[in-house]
């Protein structure tokens, strides 16, 4: 009998067994430290926030940049002369580069001072006058590193140098520069020239003296000649002040002033990314941003991560000392007046879908989380007075809940150029005021959103200036007001309306069968569906047939660009605290399909568009109550949106993330946030402790189910041989 | 042979223009350059004026196919078509339609799909040539029964449960490794070991199944039969003869996918969130970043064909008895 | 009667496929295999469990409308007490509550934040605590009796046949099998249908709809993917392949490059671009398509023709070596020597001689197809995501994984399903391959020798 080869592997197969079951054992009796880190371990003494990002975002150039996703990071990095207060609401301007409110001057055709008191239709232009801070700082990079002589050093890359860089670390030498009123004037020529494809050109070319005629006359020169062609309405003074010339009135300037569009920009970032072999390997300021901000973007991969790290060079700034009634006893205020920032590092990974970030939140290795629809349950539960509150899982792991109404709304709207739907004729008006009735959004709110909503009476969120609440606030086509709350009208008065509108139990009277409406729509996913059989559940109590048109984004921008769509939902986030914000989204010159403007439902109504500019340029006072009160109630009977609801935005923070107010507006956020590194390491050690039991068992299981077959093979051996 | 391989090549050549015609023409009917364009450049206040900047900037604002009001040669190269698919042939695929240079991507991206796909094939091949072994050797027992039902059980099983399953066990409810994610260097192992893992496990059904007839097949054959005779014991047998022998299906089989290994795998990488090629590819197809896609499917064909190549090349090396002409 | 176009192809694929069966059957050479493949009875319990998938598939492939106006099959009538009886919400198999706490608004107007009653599952309880589990026993069992009994019946009427071919027939071991495989699948399904008109036997998804309902509906589905594929992808491989391999010279050129072009673009790729393709067809023409399920019916075959298109390659290239083997036997030489026209050499000869192949790789294509289906859906590039499908489900339920406590019965009831399907394909494809691959069943001659 010859040795067997295979049972020498099938023993040396079972040593390996026990071997591993020791380790396993050993593993297991000791506290170890947590196996499922995703991260590589960082450096004692520094604190780490982690986040995650969805998706890359697209532009991180603060001229074009125009989406939450992006200004999570550039908000951090560029510093627009002002800011809101952290902590008071509503929300308050307050300088962050400048050094005070700009000063406001109203001026005549001729450009002579007005006195302050003159009559609004006098004032032709009014002039800011911006004065920043002295000795703020750059971020180091290589756009501003000069050798001895002063030439700069890395505007003009050779062959060589270009061959051997990677990424901008790979220039060694980076330096820095203060900044300057002329920075900030280099910006808004920037937000002008074509090139640079800003999706604020066309709104700016409105206000800013002299915006449009730079764009055309700076049409075909290299981005390099903007800092020597001059522009009428910006322009600086000396080092730290600099004008902006705004037509006529608008109070509003002072809320883009805000926004990292009005960022400053050095005009050497520009001279260095222009050189053509950068691009080719994707170094340019989309991907690279050169701020003076607290945070500066240390890697850039989008493909996995992206780290914010402190900018060593970041100007004195504190913490705030004041904050509303209740920020005190939440803690809000217990680093007041200390220094900004105060975390190292923020490393964002990308984390593509909701259920790992979701895991990895509760095992501890993300700060800080939403909740989507399927987590909800698990994460909160709603006391008996309707207050939401924690789980006890998750009140266990002392998360904190932040909930708060966000200024934005989602709103399902017609295209008031639709031959159905749309016009202005009593049939379509009674079909929509139907439809108002019969679409269910509490119904809506409580499915998909988890009751994290509030269905909307009005364009106005919460929060607006102009939003009422109570009975005051009722949209009084589709709702009662009942035992003190609005209740959303019986289907019966729906129907009626139907009945009116001449499609009687939702019969079209042309084709005699089921009048057929049409839903345009990217949501086309798998997890889509329920959501879109719950509208055709909505239409369907009325007798309608709703079609659900899918398509992708593309095809769905050009349905709405060319008014091919009927019925879609959209969403609306606020840019700044201010009624005309929203409201801007139904006036008739703003229409989608004729001017290409962001009224997508192409709504017109002369009485509209007439209070709509009067309200406009109107400072918050009883009057402008008034007007706005008068342009809800002629959207509430027109009906061009069902208003579909204002969304809470809930938020789960971990013990040790302290300082986190809800604010979707703020964007500069992180420089307040602190972090907790030792409580998170103990936390994160405590629930995160590997279990190999079942793997053991499941090893022993195998090895049980091997022994009968190694006795057959013993047996066959002696069989065979 | 070396005369054989270069045919071989230029038989590419005509291929690889067939797959670009094929690709483009199907791209350019779904959607029209301003579509494109909109799309990239995000959804608030997007003018006609940008929209026709974008184009000229990422040279979509040409004919598509002809362009008539050039001279000579020029209707065929100012074209998108000429102008896209050119230089792929050199690989320069140039700028994605987000404005990032797809080359210097895939460089990136395809080592992380590599370090997935290499160690689930090499390991995967191992496992399933290891139980074929064993299921031949107890062939016409009550093991061999039982080890087709597991198999056929096994193959029955969608992909997505195993890695669901997977996911939800090994990585929620026990804690052993990171739910999802990417290390650098050698710190990508601990990611690793769950995708690698599953995907071996999903591969045991059909792979143990295929090795075994494999190895039946050798092992009915005269030659075995005659080495048993001769006093050889079965797992010399197995080991020496059949193994040998079914070596070179084998081999082939594997050389073949192994250029494709770069291109990674589209379910396992997004759902671990890899950065490799196949969560690449399957962002950019929702993305519909077309510059990025037409790249991939370039570089999909060019792999394929190079692993056909290598196939005919590793028959000669394992088997002396072919000759390449 | 509303024909949907996939409708109209299985319809299609139902005769085609009776006439193929009735004419492999008068053929003596098949004669072996098939009487191999009836005496197995592994092969022909699988057989048992595809042919009531196909029956639910095809009860669900005749539409027609309804009184109000709405296109429904044979199968929705049937279904009706499930495909009514949608709830608010998530619900477990069997519940009378909501499987998520809410506001409860109670008679006095104070608020309660519980479970709330299901609307239609376990409504006839007054008391759910106490009366629950005695209820669905003895509903179960009352069911399950009925079912047995009427499978009882038919057994002992099968005994009592006293005509001896019959009974010998009857008595052997496939029939028995076959018997035994009829008796469970009848009795379970009637128990969860008459169980389906009390509770949602399988749960509620989402937004209440019967979670056993949907798994019906992805039958059509699954069995539309793996079979009209087929339906696609066989004329293409056939004629390319056998013309490839008979003609050779520039035909076989032209062929053989034609699938290595097809062969090299990744398969996924061409899918999604195809898939595109169609939905913005579909958008520039609504008023062709102005119901939702013409909508996914023309997605559902668009998919069926890509994978058609990506799949025939591996089917023609297994004929295209086959035919060239074939066009030198003694016979064919002799036909062509004969000055038979190559056409009739192609039906005479070579291709009755090549359907064994064809047989082969359409049972074990449609499996994997099945599979891939799912597959598909997860990357957004399968069937409408309203289209009833386990994939679809399967998606879904990834989210449902990650809720606490799990909702796991939807990713249970898809997994059960597909797995049923898949299992009885993949062993049926397998008895098949035995029975009439040549290869095979020499070797199994060698074994038995």
């Amino acid at each position: 009998m010859t040795p067997p080869v295979m049972s020498s592997i099938l023993s040396a197969f079972a040593a390996r067994l026990v071997a591993c079951a020791l380790l396993l054992f050993s593993l297991v009796a000791c506290d170890k430290a947590p196996l499922n880190n995703p991260y590589p371990p960082v450096d004692a003494g520094l604190s780490v926030l982690y986040s995650a990002f969805a998706e890359r975002p697209k532009h991180l150039d603060p001229a074009v940049a125009y989406s939450s996703d992006e200004y999570a990071f550039i908000g951090q990095i560029y510093e627009p002369p002002l800011q809101y207060h952290y902590l008071k609401r509503p929300y308050q301007l307050q300088p962050l580069t400048a050094t005070q409110l700009p000063t406001v001057r109203y001026l005549d055709a001729q450009k002579q001072p007005l006195p302050d008191d003159a009559d609004a239709s006098a004032i032709v232009f009014s002039e800011y006058l911006i004065k920043i801070k002295p000795d703020i700082h750059y971020q180091p990079h290589p756009a501003f590193s000069r050798n001895e002589r002063g030439d700069f050093l890395y505007h003009a890359l050779d062959k060589a140098t270009l061959n051997d860089i990677d990424t901008l670390a790979d220039l060694p030498t980076q330096q820095t520069r203060t900044l300057r009123a002329e920075d900030y004037v280099y910006q808004i020529k920037r937000l002008a020239h074509p090139k640079v494809h800003s999706p604020i050109a066309e709104l700016m070319a409105g206000y800013i003296d002299g915006f449009a005629e730079f764009a055309q006359q700076t049409a075909n020169v290299p981005v390099k000649a903007l800092k020597d062609t001059p522009m009428l309405g910006a322009y600086a003074l000396d080092e730290h002040r600099y004008r902006i010339l705004i037509k006529g009135r608008y109070p509003q300037f002072l809320y883009w002033l805000a926004m990292p569009f009005f960022a400053p920009m050095p005009w050497e970032a520009d001279a260095f990314y222009d050189q053509p072999g950068l691009k080719a390997k994707n170094i340019t300021l989309d991907w690279f941003p050169v701020g003076t901000g607290p945070y500066w973007l240390e890697e850039n991969n989008p493909n996995r991560r992206m780290v914010l790290s402190r900018n060593k060079h970041y100007h004195p700034d504190f913490y705030p000392t004041q904050g509303d009634a209740g920020d005190f006893e939440a803690g809000l205020l217990a680093d007041a007046g200390k220094r900004l920032p105060f975390v190292d590092r923020v490393v964002y990974t990308l984390e593509k879908e909701s259920i790992p970030y979701w895991i990895k939140f509760l095992q501890g290795y993300y700060d800080a989380s939403g909740i989507t629809s399927d987590s909800f349950d698990q994460a909160v539960t709603f006391s008996t007075g309707g207050d939401p509150q924690l789980t006890p899982l998750l009140r266990d792991k002392q998360i904190q809940l932040q909930a708060s109404v966000s200024t934005s709304i989602f709103y399902l709207g017609f295209n008031m150029l639709d031959p159905v739907v749309g016009g202005d004729s009593e049939r379509a008006r009674k079909l929509r005021q139907a439809l108002s009735i019969a679409v269910d959004y509490e119904e809506f709110i409580s499915i998909f959103a988890n009751g994290r909503g509030v269905a909307a009476q009005g364009v106005l969120p919460p929060g607006i200036f102009g939003h009422q609440d109570g009975e005051a606030g009722l949209n009084p086509v589709a709702y009662d007001w009942r035992d003190g709350r609005a209740m959303r009208k019986p289907i019966a008065d729906a129907k009626r309306l139907m009945t009116e509108a001449g499609y009687a139990n939702g019969i079209d009277p042309a084709t005699g069968r089921a009048l057929l409406l049409y839903f345009d729509t990217t949501a086309v996913g798998t997890d889509d569906r329920a959501l879109m059989n719950w509208y055709r559940k909505q239409f369907e109590k009325l007798g309608i047939e709703l079609v659900v048109r899918g398509t992708d984004y593309n095809r769905f921008q050009e349905k709405m660009r060319t008014g091919a769509a009927q019925i879609f939902v959209w969403g609306w986030n606020a840019d700044y605290p201010d009624p005309e914000n929203f409201f801007f989204l139904l006036y008739g010159p703003n229409s989608k399909v004729k001017h290409g403007g962001e009224n997508a439902g192409n709504y017109a109504n002369p009485e509209f568009d007439r209070l709509f500019e009067q309200m406009r340029n109107m400072d918050n006072s009883p009057e402008r109550q008034h007007i706005i009160d008068q342009m809800q109630t002629l959207l509430r009977t027109d009906a061009p949106w069902l208003f579909g609801y204002y969304p809470k935005d809930f938020a789960l923070l971990h013990s040790w993330y302290l300082n986190m107010k809800p604010a979707r507006i703020i964007n500069n956020r992180l420089k307040y946030s602190r972090i907790e590194d030792e409580l998170r390491e103990q936390k994160r050690r405590a629930w995160n402790q590997p279990i190999f039991w079942p793997l053991l068992l499941l090893i022993l299981a195998m090895a049980a189910a091997l022994y009968p077959a190694f006795k057959t093979y013993k047996r066959r051996q002696r069989r065979l041989s | 042979m070396i005369t054989y391989i270069i045919r071989r090549l230029l038989y590419a050549v005509p291929l690889l223009v067939a797959v670009n015609v094929l690709t483009f023409v199907l791209f350019f009917v779904v959607n029209s350059p301003d579509d494109m364009a909109r799309m990239q450049l995000g959804q608030k206040h997007v003018t006609e004026q940008a929209i026709q900047n974008w184009k000229h900037q990422h040279g979509y604002d040409l004919p598509l196919l002809w362009n008539d009001p050039q001279a000579g040669a020029q209707k065929l190269t100012e074209t998108i078509f000429y102008q896209k698919s050119a230089k792929l042939f050199l690989f320069d695929f140039g700028i994605s339609d987000s404005g990032r240079n797809i080359g210097s991507d895939i460089r990136q991206r395809m080592w992380p799909s590599l370090a997935l796909a290499l160690p689930s094939l090499l390991v995967g091949l191992l496992v399933n040539i290891t139980l074929a072994l064993l299921v031949v050797f107890f062939r016409e027992t009550y093991v061999e029964l039982g080890a087709g039902v597991i198999c056929v059980t096994l193959m029955s099983i969608s992909p997505l449960f195993y890695i669901i399953g997977g996911q939800f066990f090994i990585g929620k409810l026990l804690n052993l490794v990171p739910i999802s994610g990417f290390g650098d260097g050698f710190d990508a192992w601990r990611f690793l070991l769950l995708p690698v893992a599953i995907s071996v496990v999903a591969g045991i059904g059909s792979g143990v199944r295929w090795y075994r007839t494999l190895f039946l097949e050798e092992v009915e054959k005269d030659y075995v039969r005659t080495a048993r005779a001769k006093g050889l014991s079965e797992t010399q047998a197995l080991f020496k003869h059949v193994l040998q022998n079914a070596m070179i299906p084998i081999l082939t089989g594997v050389v073949v996918v192994l250029p494709l290994l770069f291109m990674g795998s589209l379910i396992m990488e997004s759902f671990f969130s890899i950065p490799g090629l196949g969560s690449y590819t399957i962002d950019a197809i929702n993305r519909q970043d077309f510059a990025i896609v037409r790249s991939m499917v370039f570089l999909g064909s060019v792999l394929y064909i190079v692993g056909l190549l290598l196939t005919d090349i590793s028959y000669t090396l394992v088997d002396p008895r072919v000759r390449l002409n | 009667m509303v024909v949907l176009w996939t409708d109209a192809l299985i319809y299609l694929l139902v005769a085609t496929g009776t006439v193929m069966i009735w004419s492999l059957s008068r053929q003596r050479a098949l004669r072996r295999p098939l009487r191999q493949l009836a005496r197995n009875p592994i092969a022909m319990v699988s057989l048992t469990v595809l042919v009531c998938f196909a029956l639910l598939g095809l009860a669900d492939s005749i539409h027609f409308r309804d009184d109000g106006n709405n296109v429904i099959s044979l199968l929705d009538v049937a279904c009706h007490a499930m495909r009514d009886s949608t709830e608010k919400t998530y619900s477990a198999p069997f519940a009378t509550h909501l499987y998520a706490r809410e506001t409860i608004i109670l008679a006095d107007g104070s608020t309660r934040w519980d479970f709330p009653r299901l609307q239609h599952g376990g409504a006839h309880l007054t008391d759910p605590e106490s009366q629950w589990a005695g209820d669905v026993f003895y509903k179960s069992l009352g069911a399950f009796l009925r079912g047995a009994g009427l499978m009882a019946m038919i057994g002992f009427l099968a005994w009592a046949d006293g005509h001896e071919q019959r009974r010998r027939f009857l008595r052997s071991p496939s029939a028995k099998a076959v018997f035994a495989c009829l008796c469970i699948i009848v009795s379970v399904t009637y128990t969860l249908f008459a169980l389906s008109a009390h509770y949602h036997v399988l749960g509620t998804d989402k937004v209440g709809e019967d979670v056993f309902y949907q798994a019906l509906k992805s039958i059509r589905t699954g069995l539309v993917i793996g079979l009209l594929t087929t339906l696609v992808m066989l004329p293409l491989a056939i004629v390319f392949g056998i013309m490839a391999g008979f003609f050779k010279g520039w035909v076989d050129d032209i062929i053989q490059f034609i699938y290595t072009t097809l062969n090299s673009i990744p398969s996924v790729l061409l899918i999604a671009a195809s898939i595109l393709m169609v939905q913005v067809y579909m958008a520039n023409h609504p008023d062709d398509f102005d119901n939702v399920l013409v909508r996914a019916d023309i997605r559902l075959l668009f998919l069926c023709l890509i994978l058609g298109v990506t799949s025939w390659t591996g089917l023609c290239r297994l004929l295209r070596a086959e035919t060239l083997k074939l066009r030198e036997m003694e016979y064919v030489q002799a036909a062509q020597a004969l000055g038979v026209t190559p056409a009739t050499t192609l039906f005479r000869h070579i291709l009755p001689n090549v359907m064994h192949i064809v047989l082969i790789s359409v049972v074990l294509d449609f499996s994997s197809l099945v599979l891939a289906e799912a597959v598909l859906s997860y990357i957004n590039i399968g069937v409408d995501p309203t289209t009833y499908s386990w994939g679809n489900m399967i998606n879904s339920a990834r989210l449902e994984m990650a809720r606490e406590p799990v909702v796991w019965w939807s990713l249970t009831a898809a997994f059960v399903f597909m797995f049923a399907l898949v299992l009885a394909a993949n062993l049926f494809a397998d008895a098949v391959r035995d029975a009439f691959d040549p290869r095979r069943a020499d070797n199994t001659a060698n074994i038995a020798r």
